[in-house]
């Protein structure tokens, strides 16, 4: 098995996952009403547990570090996270969309990777995805709730989408070693998880009242699958790291 | 005459008897066998000599913060048994679903206040979110508040019957 490819698209998930998982957890107490205070928090806590079992996976059977070095010593360019998942949670409006965006792909990479020819990522695949379906869940409740409640939150709705599509198109960027995964099994690629993700989210976006902007007609962020970053990556590294970088040997 | 067979049955017996003491710290009338987290126990012994024990669990959520907590507890119960070795592990071979919770799992759950997850045979409907009996007066005139509660593994619900919210095990 080509260990290259697959660290290449371990990293990009964990990151996304650590990371989408820090900016869900900034919603914690102070969520526009107490239910989604603790569906960003629970959010938070499923993500960063996805983002651990996959640094295991990197730890424990590809040798890399282990999960805490990794997650909290690591400079910003080595992340290989995609600039959605780094933006800040903004309004409400915005995280709202970003996670609709960002876990309809979570949940078909989930389910494409349950059938992976390397097992232990398969075996982990075929248990998130159970616990992602919450996740797009509450993401497609709320959405067509606000996209139907009165014109400032359709409005609203419709522009997050705008500014936040170009930066979902960012998360199918393709790693330089993915033909390899292709051809070994181990994932389909970033181009099947696209087209399959657009034909998901497009009927739910439309019901909604709320158009899709168009792919074609979109500048997208890539970069981050290359270790580029927005300059926001920097801000939340240094705030989320900042305890484990004053005394990186410490015991908890 | 005992048969080594014979040995290693009555072992893995008392295996499963130890671990009738571990409780899951976020829903303590639960124990780590009700849950059906445990998914496999091998001994391994010398001269009928309680060698290695291997314990392997599957977590409920992959973030659930209970599990190293639970592992030790596993460790420390089992180690009581005399074995020289414990070996605790946690994977994905086998995953957890709620359908693994037993029957008696379910009661206890009910007592305790929180709705049991229904049967999902698999893949999770929204139709199943919505078959949810209420714990406190048996009512199922009930609704979803939210996917997401005090722990990682609760639901929020209300009963338009008993006019009382409640916690839900999710199902999963």
């Amino acid at each position: 098995m080509n260990t290259t490819a697959l660290k290449e698209l371990l990293y990009k998930m964990a990151d996304d996952a650590l990371i989408i998982g820090h900016r869900n957890s900034e919603w914690t107490g102070i969520g526009p009403m107490l239910e989604e205070d603790l569906a960003f928090s629970s959010m938070a806590q499923d993500k960063i547990g996805h983002a651990l079992a996959l640094y295991k996976i990197l730890n424990e059977l590809l040798g890399e570090e282990s999960p805490d070095k990794i997650a909290f010593l690591r400079d910003e360019n080595k992340f290989k996270c995609c600039h959605l998942v780094e933006l800040p949670i903004g309004e409400y409006d915005f995280s709202l969309i970003r996670h609709f965006l960002f876990d309809h792909a979570e949940a078909i990479r989930y389910e494409m990777l349950s059938h992976s020819s390397f097992t232990p990522l398969a075996q982990l695949a075929k248990k998130v995805k159970g616990e992602i379906k919450y996740h797009t869940m509450h993401a497609d409740s709320f959405l067509k709730q606000l996209a139907k409640g009165n014109e400032e939150s359709k409005a609203r709705m419709q522009s997050a989408l705008n500014f936040a599509f170009p930066y979902a198109l960012g998360i199918f960027e393709k790693g330089d070693n993915e033909s390899e995964l292709i051809k070994e099994n181990i994932f389909a690629g970033e181009d099947e998880l696209k087209k399959q993700w657009l034909q998901k989210i497009r009927p739910i976006i439309e019901s909604a009242g709320l158009k899709l902007p168009k792919v074609e007609e979109s500048a997208i962020k890539y970069g981050g699958r290359k270790g580029f970053h927005t300059e926001h990556l920097k801000t939340l590294l240094d705030e989320m790291c900042e305890v484990t970088r004053l005394e990186p040997t410490a015991e908890w | 005459m005992e048969t080594l067979a014979n040995i290693n049955e009555t072992n893995i017996k008392n295996v499963w008897a130890a671990l009738e003491n571990v409780k899951d710290p976020e829903i303590p009338v639960l124990t780590v066998v009700d849950m059906g987290i445990i998914t496999d126990i091998k001994i391994e012994t010398l001269n009928s000599r309680l060698q290695t024990c291997h314990v392997t669990m599957t977590p409920t959520f992959v973030g659930c913060p209970a599990i190293d907590v639970m592992k030790k507890s596993i460790y420390d119960e089992v180690k009581k048994l005399g074995f020289d070795t414990v070996e605790v592990k946690v994977d994905f071979e086998t995953s957890w679903t709620s359908d693994r919770m037993s029957e008696e799992a379910r009661m206890k759950l009910e007592k305790f206040g929180l709705a049991p997850p229904v049967h999902i045979h698999g893949e999770l409907t929204e139709e199943q979110l919505n078959q949810v009996r209420c714990p406190h007066c048996g009512s199922t005139d009930t609704t979803l508040r939210s996917a997401f509660g005090s722990t990682l593994c609760r639901a929020i619900r209300f009963c338009f019957n008993c006019k009382q919210g409640f916690e839900q095990f999710k199902p999963v």
